[in-house]
Formats: C-alpha cells, sequence, structure tokens
C-alpha cells in the first residue's frame, strides 16, 4: 500500500515537471509557424481536414492544429472566445449571421485587403448574393467555404407511382398548395409512409429555417418598420397553420424531434417521398457509399411559393479572423488555400466529385466539367437558388432587418430558439398554434421593445 | 426466535464496543490541541483546495448577477443591482422547469435506488459468469452520456426507425412519437438506464462490507431470507443508499447532456431543466448577468432542501453510532 | 471474547459450505443474466452501429444482419485519436490520484467521531455541487484564461478533482465507518505509529470501497464533456470533445459517431472490469478475527 502510494506520487511528481515543461513550449510556440483552426463538424469541413496535408506539404513550417465540434457548440464556443477576445483561434468557422455582426463591432480582421493582394484568388468570384451577406461596408469579413439554399427534393419514383405529374419548365415554382396536394396524394394512395418530411426540432436554426422561409413567401414577417413584433398577425399565422397542418396531415412521425438527419434518414430510407431541406443534402442523398439505391431517382424543384418568388433561404458557412489571432498571416494562408479554386479541383481528384463544397464559388458551377457531370439534376438549381435569395429584402412587407431564414440580430439566437420551442410543442400537438404564437408573439415583443429604445 | 437472540448478542457486543469507545472519549475529553489538530489535519489538505478552488468562481458569479451584460452587445456591463433576480422571480417558465427539476431528479433517484437495490442482491449471490454480467450492469453508466442520449434517441426511441416502436409493432401496437408525447418521462427513462448502475455499484460495495457470520447463523438457525433481509441486511444498507440517493441527487440536479440530445428541452419547455434553461440564457442568448442570477437563485433552493435532506440522514448516521 | 472465536469458526465452515452450494445451477442467476443483457443492450447496438455503413444504421425494420465496415473506426483514426485519448487518460488519471489522496485522509478523519463539525464539514463538500456548472463556466474561464490555462490539460486535472472530491469523501466515509469501532479507536490511539496501523490494517479492510470509488471518480472524470469543451481547444481536448466532434451538422453521423464512442467507452470498461475484482474480494472479518 505504502509503496503504491509512493510510486503514485512519484509518478505525478514527474508528470508534473515533464507537463510543465511541454506546456511552456506549447505556449511558446516560437519556432513553428503554427495556425489553430476551429471547425464545424459537417462532412465538408472533415474532408478539408483530411486533405490538409496537403497544405502542409506546400507549405512547409507552417503547423495546423483543427478542432471540429458539432455546430451548437462550436457556435457558442467561438462566440465566447471571440467576443471576448480571445486568441485560441486564428481561423473560425462562422456564419452570415454572425459575419455582419461581429463585423460591426470590430471583433472580425477585413479580408478584402488579403484577398486583394492574394493573385487568382478572385474575391469575385463567390456568388454575389454570399458576398454580400458577408460584407460590411463593402469589404468581406469572412470568406464562404460553402453556402447553400433550400429547394424541394422529391422522389420521381413515387410520384409516378402515385400519378403526379410535375412541371418541367426550368422557371417553374410549385406553389405551397400545390405541394401539399401532392404530400396528401402520395399519403392517400399509399406510395411512401410520409408524403413530406419537414423539420419541427427546437432550435433557431432547426425549424425556424424552412419555417421561416415559409412565414416569408406568405407574406408575413418577424417585425414591421417600427420594431413592432408580428408574430400573431394574420400571415404568420396562416403561414404556421399551414405547416403545421402539413405535418400532421401528410408528415413524418415524431416531427417535433425531426431535423435535418432524422429527415435525410427517412427520405433516404423511402419512408418519405419529399422533402424540403438544404442545397447541401445532396451530398448525403447523392453519395452512392450511403444510398446506392437512390441514385437518379430524386428529381429537384425550386422552394416552394405562395406570394414571394424566390424564397429559398441563404446560408454559408465560412472563415474568418478573429481581431486578436495570434498569427493572421498563416491564418489567411490557411483561408485562401481551403476556399480557393484549386481546393474545389484538389477535393474532386482526391476524394471524387460528388464533395465538392458546394455554392460558394460561380466557377464551380461553370468551370468545372468533372462536377457539371455528375451534378446535372441539381448543380444548375442550386446555383440558381443561392443567387435568386434575397436576405437584404426577404419578406413582401418592408422589414428593419436581413436574413432570410433568420433575424440578423444578436437577440435571435435565443428569441428564436424560445419561439422554435413553442412551434415545436404546437407541431407535438402539445398546444395550439394560436398559443405557441402568442406565446412567441411575447417573447418577440421583448426583443422589439428593446430595439425601439435605441 | 434464535436469530434475535444472536442480532440480540451481536448489538449488545457493538453496545459494548460503543460504550468502550465514549469511555475512552470520555477520558480523552481533555484531548490536547495537538491531538485535535491531528484528528481533523488530515481533512485539510481537501477543504482548502476546495475552497480554493469553488468558492472563487462563485464569488465571481455573485459579481456578475449584478450585472446587466451580454456577452455579444459590445459595452453592455454596467451595474445593476438586483434586477436581474426581479427578472428571474417574474419569469413564468423559470418555475415550470424548476418544478420539472424536482420531479426529474426524485423520480430518477427513487427508481434507480430501488433498481440498483434489486440488482445488488441479485449480484451478491454467487453464480456462474457473475463477474461478466456485473461488467454489462455497469456499461449504461460508463458510456459517455452524450453517445448514449443520441443512441437511444436516434436507434431507439425513434418513431419511425426505432427498435422500441418496432418491436411493439411485432405485437400489433401502431408506432408511438416517444419523445414528442413524453420528453420528460423519456428523460427519465434514459437518466435511469444511466443511475442504476451507479447505485448498484454502491449498495453492492455495501453488501460485500457487511460482515456475513450474522447472516450464516440466522440461516442456519432457519431465518426466512426476507426477514433476515428486512432485519440484518436492509438497515446495513440504510447507510449506502442513503448515499447513493444524495450523490445521484446531487449530480442529478446539473444533468444536461440528455437533455440536450434527447429532447432540446422540448416541446416547448417540457422537458427542459434547470440547467438547460441556464445554459440556454447563456449560451444563446449570451447574457451573462442573467445567467449568473439565475445559478445564484438554484445555488439557494438546492441549499435549503439540502441541509433539510441532509439533518434527516445525519440524524440516521448519528443515531446509529450513538446507540449506547 | 470466547464468543468471537466461535463465531470465527463458525464462519469458515458455513462459508465452505455455502460455496459448494454457488456452483450450482441457480435460477437467480439466470435471472441476472437476462437483466443483465437488458440493460447491455443499448451499448450492444451502438458498438453493432458502429460496423454499419450509415445507410444502415437507423433503418425500420433495425438491421441485425449487415455487411461490417471498418470505414467508421477508420474515419474515427484518421482524425487524431491518439493525442485525445492521452489527455483523457492524463487528466482522468491524476485527478483521481489526487481525489484518493486528499479524499482518503479527508474520509478518515471525518468518520473518527461524529461531532457537528464533521456534518458542517461534509455539507460544505456537497454544497460546492450545487452551483449549476453551466453558469460558473463563464467566471471559470476568465480566471483560467487569466491564469494562462486555456487549453492546458492542468486546467481540467484541477477541476476534475474538485469535481469528484466531494463524491469521494462521502464515499470513503462510509467504508470507513463500517470498520469495527475498536480497530478505528486502537489506531487512532496508538499515537506514533497511527499512520502506520491504518495503512497496514485499515486500508486493507475498505480497499472495496476505494476502488469503487476510484472507479466512480475515473467514470466521472473520463465522461466529463462540459468542462473539456469550454476550457480547452486544440492541446488539451478530451474524449468526450473528440466525440462530439463527430456529431455533423449536416449530414449522416451514427455510425461513425457510434465508432467514435466505443472507443472512448473501452478504457473505461477496461477500468471497470478491473475495479471489479477489488469488489469481488470483500471484507472477511472471520480471517481477521
Amino acid at each position: 500500500m505504502r509503496a503504491l502510494q509512493r510510486l503514485g506520487a512519484c509518478v505525478a511528481a514527474a508528470g508534473l515537471v515533464l507537463t510543465s515543461g511541454c506546456a511552456g513550449a506549447g505556449s511558446l510556440g516560437a519556432s513553428e509557424n503554427e495556425v489553430t483552426i476551429a471547425l464545424v463538424s459537417n462532412s465538408q469541413m472533415t474532408d478539408a481536414q483530411k486533405l490538409s496535408t496537403e497544405f502542409e506539404k506546400a507549405n512547409p513550417g507552417t503547423k495546423l492544429k483543427f478542432i471540429t465540434l458539432s455546430e451548437n457548440q462550436a457556435r457558442a464556443k467561438i462566440t465566447m472566445s471571440t467576443a471576448m477576445g480571445g486568441s485560441e483561434f486564428d481561423v473560425v468557422m462562422i456564419s452570415n449571421f454572425e459575419t455582419p455582426q461581429w463585423a460591426k463591432d470590430g471583433w472580425l480582421l477585413n479580408l478584402s485587403d488579403y484577398a486583394k493582394n492574394t493573385p487568382g484568388y478572385d474575391e469575385n468570384d463567390f456568388i454575389p448574393s454570399l458576398r454580400d451577406s458577408l460584407s460590411y461596408e463593402g469589404n468581406m469579413y469572412s470568406v464562404p467555404f460553402y453556402g447553400e439554399s433550400s429547394f424541394l427534393m422529391y422522389r420521381k419514383d413515387f410520384f409516378e407511382k402515385a400519378g403526379i405529374k410535375v412541371n418541367q419548365d426550368p422557371n417553374y415554382q410549385p406553389t405551397w398548395p400545390e405541394v401539399a396536394e401532392w404530400a396528401k396524394t402520395i399519403k392517400a394512395k399509399n406510395a411512401a409512409d410520409a408524403g413530406i418530411c419537414l423539420r419541427g426540432k427546437p432550435g433557431w436554426g432547426e425549424v425556424l429555417a424552412p419555417l421561416d422561409t415559409v412565414i416569408n413567401t406568405f407574406g408575413g414577417r418577424w417585425f414591421d418598420e417600427k420594431w413592432n413584433a408580428q408574430l400573431n398577425s394574420p400571415e404568420v399565422s396562416k403561414a404556421v397553420n399551414f405547416y403545421v397542418d402539413l405535418i400532421n396531415s401528410a408528415g413524418e412521425l415524431g416531427a417535433s424531434s425531426t431535423g435535418f438527419q432524422e429527415c435525410a434518414n427517412l427520405f433516404g430510407q423511402g419512408q418519405t417521398a419529399m422533402w424540403y431541406d438544404a442545397t447541401s443534402a445532396v451530398s448525403v442523398l447523392e453519395d452512392p457509399k450511403t444510398y446506392p439505391d437512390l441514385v437518379g431517382k430524386i428529381g429537384y424543384l425550386p422552394a416552394p411559393i405562395v406570394e414571394k418568388p424566390n424564397s429559398g433561404w441563404l446560408y454559408t458557412w465560412a472563415l474568418g479572423i478573429p481581431k486578436a489571432a495570434k498569427n493572421p498571416d498563416g491564418a489567411w494562408k490557411f483561408i485562401s488555400w481551403m476556399t480557393s479554386k484549386d481546393y474545389m479541383k484538389l477535393v474532386g481528384e482526391k476524394l471524387g466529385w460528388a464533395r465538392v463544397p458546394p455554392g460558394s464559388r460561380t466557377s464551380t458551377y461553370t468551370s468545372l466539367p468533372e462536377y457539371e457531370a455528375i451534378s446535372k439534376s441539381y448543380g444548375p438549381l442550386t446555383l440558381k437558388s443561392i443567387e435568386g435569395a434575397t436576405p437584404n429584402k426577404p419578406t413582401v412587407q418592408p422589414v428593419p432587418y436581413t436574413g432570410v431564414q433568420f433575424v440578423g440580430i444578436p437577440e435571435f439566437q435565443d428569441l428564436g430558439t424560445r419561439v422554435s420551442q413553442q412551434i415545436s410543442a404546437a407541431i407535438a400537438g402539445q398546444k395550439s398554434v394560436d398559443d405557441a404564437l402568442k406565446q412567441a408573439q411575447e417573447y418577440a415583443a421583448v426583443v422589439g421593445r428593446s430595439y425601439q429604445e435605441k | 426466535m434464535t436469530v434475535t437472540a444472536d442480532t440480540e448478542a451481536a448489538a449488545s457486543e457493538r453496545a459494548v464496543a460503543e460504550r468502550v469507545r465514549k469511555i475512552r472519549e470520555a477520558q480523552g475529553a481533555g484531548v490536547s490541541r495537538a491531538e485535535g489538530w491531528r484528528r481533523r489535519g488530515p481533512l485539510l489538505p481537501a477543504l482548502i483546495f476546495m475552497i480554493l478552488v469553488t468558492q472563487i468562481p462563485f464569488l465571481f458569479t455573485l459579481y456578475y448577477s449584478t450585472l446587466s451584460w451580454n456577452l455579444v452587445r459590445p459595452g453592455s456591463r454596467t451595474f445593476v443591482g438586483l434586477n436581474n433576480y426581479i427578472a428571474v422571480v417574474k419569469d413564468s417558465q423559470f418555475w415550470t422547469v424548476a418544478f420539472n427539476t424536482v420531479l426529474l431528479i426524485v423520480v430518477v433517484v427513487i427508481v434507480s435506488a430501488f433498481l440498483g437495490l434489486l440488482l445488488a442482491l441479485l449480484l451478491d449471490r454467487a453464480f456462474l459468469g457473475r463477474g461478466v454480467v456485473r461488467t454489462l450492469l455497469i456499461t449504461p453508466f460508463l458510456v459517455t452520456p452524450v453517445a448514449a442520449a443520441l443512441i437511444w434517441k436516434t436507434t431507439i426511441l425513434d418513431a419511425t426507425n426505432g427498435i422500441l416502436n418496432w418491436v411493439l409493432s411485432l405485437v400489433g401496437i401502431g408506432k408511438v412519437d416517444w419523445i414528442g408525447q413524453f420528453p420528460l418521462t423519456m428523460v427519465m427513462v434514459v437518466l435511469i438506464w444511466q443511475w442504476t448502475p451507479f447505485m448498484m455499484l454502491l449498495i453492492l460495495a455495501g453488501l460485500q462490507s457487511m460482515p456475513r457470520d450474522i447472516l450464516e447463523a440466522g440461516r442456519v438457525d432457519g431465518a426466512g431470507a426476507v426477514q433476515l433481509f428486512r432485519e440484518l441486511t436492509l438497515p446495513h444498507l440504510r447507510r449506502f443508499i442513503e448515499l447513493g440517493v444524495v450523490l445521484g441527487a446531487i449530480y442529478l440536479v446539473n444533468t444536461f447532456d440528455t437533455i440536450y440530445m434527447l429532447t432540446q428541452g422540448g416541446p416547448g419547455i417540457a422537458s427542459a431543466n434547470l440547467p438547460f434553461y441556464i445554459y440556454q440564457r447563456a449560451f444563446l442568448g449570451f447574457d451573462m448577468g442573467q445567467a449568473a442570477a439565475y445559478a445564484v437563485v438554484v445555488v439557494i433552493f438546492t441549499m435549503i432542501i439540502a441541509s433539510f435532506a441532509l439533518r434527516l440522514i445525519f440524524k440516521s448516521f448519528s443515531g446509529k453510532e450513538e446507540a449506547a | 471474547m470466547t464468543t468471537t472465536v466461535e463465531k470465527g469458526t463458525a464462519t469458515t465452515e458455513t462459508a465452505v459450505a455455502s460455496k459448494k452450494k454457488a456452483r450450482k445451477f441457480s435460477p437467480w442467476g439466470v435471472v441476472a443474466w437476462l437483466v443483465g443483457l437488458g440493460f447491455f443492450f443499448p451499448v450492444f447496438w451502438m458498438v453493432l452501429t458502429a460496423f454499419k455503413q450509415e445507410g444502415d444504421a437507423a433503418t425500420s425494420p433495425p438491421k441485425l444482419f449487415f455487411t461490417p465496415t471498418l470505414d467508421q473506426f477508420s474515419a474515427v483514426f484518421d482524425k487524431g485519436i491518439g493525442p485525445a485519448m492521452l489527455n483523457s487518460v492524463w487528466a482522468t488519471g491524476v485527478s483521481t490520484l489526487l481525489v484518493l489522496l486528499l479524499g482518503t485522509p479527508a474520509a478518515f478523519a471525518l468518520s473518527l467521531r461524529p461531532v457537528r463539525k464533521t456534518q458542517d464539514a461534509l455539507f460544505f463538500f456537497m454544497s460546492t455541487k450545487m452551483l449549476p456548472v453551466v453558469a460558473a463556466i463563464l467566471p471559470l474561464y476568465v480566471i483560467v484564461s487569466n491564469i494562462g490555462l486555456l487549453d492546458n490539460i492542468w486546467a481540467l486535472v484541477i477541476l476534475y478533482t474538485s469535481m469528484n472530491l466531494p463524491i469521494a469523501v462521502w464515499m470513503m466515509r462510509s467504508f470507513f465507518l463500517e470498520v469495527p469501532g475498536e480497530l478505528l479507536e486502537a489506531a487512532s490511539l496508538d499515537g506514533a505509529s497511527l499512520w502506520r496501523s491504518v495503512r497496514e490494517v485499515i486500508l486493507p479492510l475498505v480497499s472495496p470501497g476505494i476502488a469503487a470509488t476510484a472507479l466512480i471518480c475515473v467514470i466521472f472524470a473520463w465522461n466529463e464533456f462540459f468542462f473539456a469543451v469550454n476550457l480547452t481547444a486544440v492541446n488539451a481536448q478530451t474524449m468526450p470533445v473528440y466525440l462530439v466532434g463527430f456529431i455533423a451538422g449536416e449530414g449522416q453521423y451514427w455510425a461513425v459517431l457510434s465508432a467514435a464512442a466505443t472507443m472512448a467507452a473501452l478504457p473505461v470498461i477496461l477500468c471497470g472490469w478491473f475495479a471489479q475484482n477489488k469488489l469481488v474480494r470483500g471484507l472477511s472479518f472471520g480471517a481477521i478475527k
């Protein structure tokens, strides 16, 4: 017993000495050029991490260190670090939600300056709507890694079985009432378990993403020009009632806990005939390794509309440099590599053309013949959806905010999540839509008031 | 008959030991200060360590609770005194969530303690492969809670593809949306699954430390299993069961991962507990002052409840030892 | 005194007899196996899913038979599991050691004689766990970053020690209280050889209790997620944080997550198995007397 305790103490002491030595060396970081990168753990980013050895080969002496976390964790951690002026990270992955706000707060470095001095980077190749959503006063403060809008995916074979014919005109945008009809027909004819899969999981980036686009296209809005909350206005009420009714009559079971993954799983298994969600879903659905039976069976249509056309959302995961980064130059070297045209080619050649990060550069869709070849069914529509998204004028009536599927204010993460929890409860049948919207209106009114006082 | 005689003998033996101890205690009543320090000395390193590491953050939290400070609105850090606390009291959802928390803790602790007791008794007997079964039973407690909650959500409780619904469909019951319809209950189920092994471990260790001679004597004398259990085993185990209840409750106050992964506190706030609610204020709203105020309120309430509970438990502890 | 000697011999005789009985097939054994398998099932399913392709992970009906693949495991290893594993081992090992070193004497002192001060000390230890971690994280973040221990494994070591110490003190005190009064009194009155008699007599008696305590501390420290994710970045990342990095926002991840979770659980399962043996030994009062 005694010997064991003594041994333990020795090990601890030795370890203390050793690790403090290591820690010391780590924090000095003098000898090597280190870049610390915080990423979100989607498949495209995991691919980038895998290929980062190519970057290290091309830039000897630079060491890359990654941390990847799920979206919510990453967002919370990066926000806390950046807001407190921390310097743990040289590169952070943020979205078009944070970028304009943080640029205004002075928390990010101006990347247009860097881009200008990087030959061949071609900042103007980024899809214009994306470029604008990441800019502040004309300069970009983060650069997109991949972007997405939303569209409607459907099983061509199930539609045939149910006798549904779809207008093949390239400019056709289906309407939500039409989509509801299709879903009900599918269910009536038993062509699939569910007519459509729609998100219902609480979270400002979960159910609210598709729901907000529905609200927008029905003519609703979160706030009017004077920041009065509008969540129980007739248009919003109509939109939310439509969404909830559609799920209840022809949607998936367990909708109140269904997010992107769950719908992807259902669609991939053939348990739903339609799915309205991100354009980036193709990375999952069109991957022959995961769903070999789906190849060629998926049809794509633009986001359904009612009053407002081009109602798809706009979202991008982008890379920025926090103000207090220890190694901004190294950070830019990495960022410019990861968002360059050459990177797209690298992914295509090494990992397969289906894994090229979609929706960030126009050249991906116009200058990569291999990518065009495999993305014939969804590529052009993806580009069109992203180009057509209107974050600066997302609604029919005027609004004091920007953002299609979110409201571009810092309070929205909390407000949106609270509202989404209410709506999720309505979807689960635990309260009526009207009660949910009434409570949501109260939440929004509090936030609206703080903006009225400004 | 003989059982009670034996237990009486054992009890009187213990009483004698206690009396011996009391006498020695009285003799040592004039214990020197050095002796007193030597007795309490071993406690000091742990005590000092805990005070340093836990009280400083707590003081900071108290300080932050008096600020109106939103992390993502620069320049918003101002002193507002007790405003945050007033907001807490006025927040009707806070009370619903507090109720959820209490309900969660009570149900999970009681059920898992009960199941843990049964399992410990089961494992106390020797049978073929006992070690293997014991390891199997501990595994729910070993898996990272985040991963465990996700496995339950996606593979077992999922409405369309979950195993539970599939098994039920074999006997003709239709698909149930478990997480949507019974969110708090499902959270409790997962937590009970995770914590029963903990209770079992504690009670098993207690069982293993019980002197066997009395039991054997009782059995030889023909006492029934239930009688033996009720009069000998259970009183001995009481300390460990109470320990499990106290520790489990304290840990469960902070339970977060399971709710986060399973239900996101929804639908609405049906399955949100206090840590989850505070997390949303702190990491979605980034309202640090408000979150700190909620935390301080939670501490105060927990202390009040805990002091009542612990007083009960301490009475039973000291009751046994001073049974002279 | 004579009665104890008689009881001692009685114990050994009956112990032999009951051991002979135990080897036989027991219906309770069957029940135990069924319950064990039932509890284990979700874990079993998780390990099974680790060998599936994503498309097979959550299907209706659930797939028990499929073409297994090691792709998920190679994905888990590709991302660099080594450092995370090492960090977890270090944080868990050192903090548990510290907990035992600090907590065992404390528990011993608190078990000697119950006084009001004992209750106060115990209550204090318990109260340190009442502050919701989710709220204390910001002050902690500020303090830790000011000391310069952000993304340093020692921050986690200290925090895990403080997290487990109350549990350990409470648990080990219970086990110390099990030791017969005379032994404790004799030990504490023996003056100079106090520690010697503690170590050589008492500690072996409570070693199953210490093993159970150590195992529980290891489990809590190993699976701790919240401190780790907020106070570490790339250098001090632990297994739970590494594990969560596989939860993709857009993309299928259940199979690869199951693989990562399986790898994360393996070391702890090994610890549990090892601690089993200590738990089985139990106290043999007859032999001592």
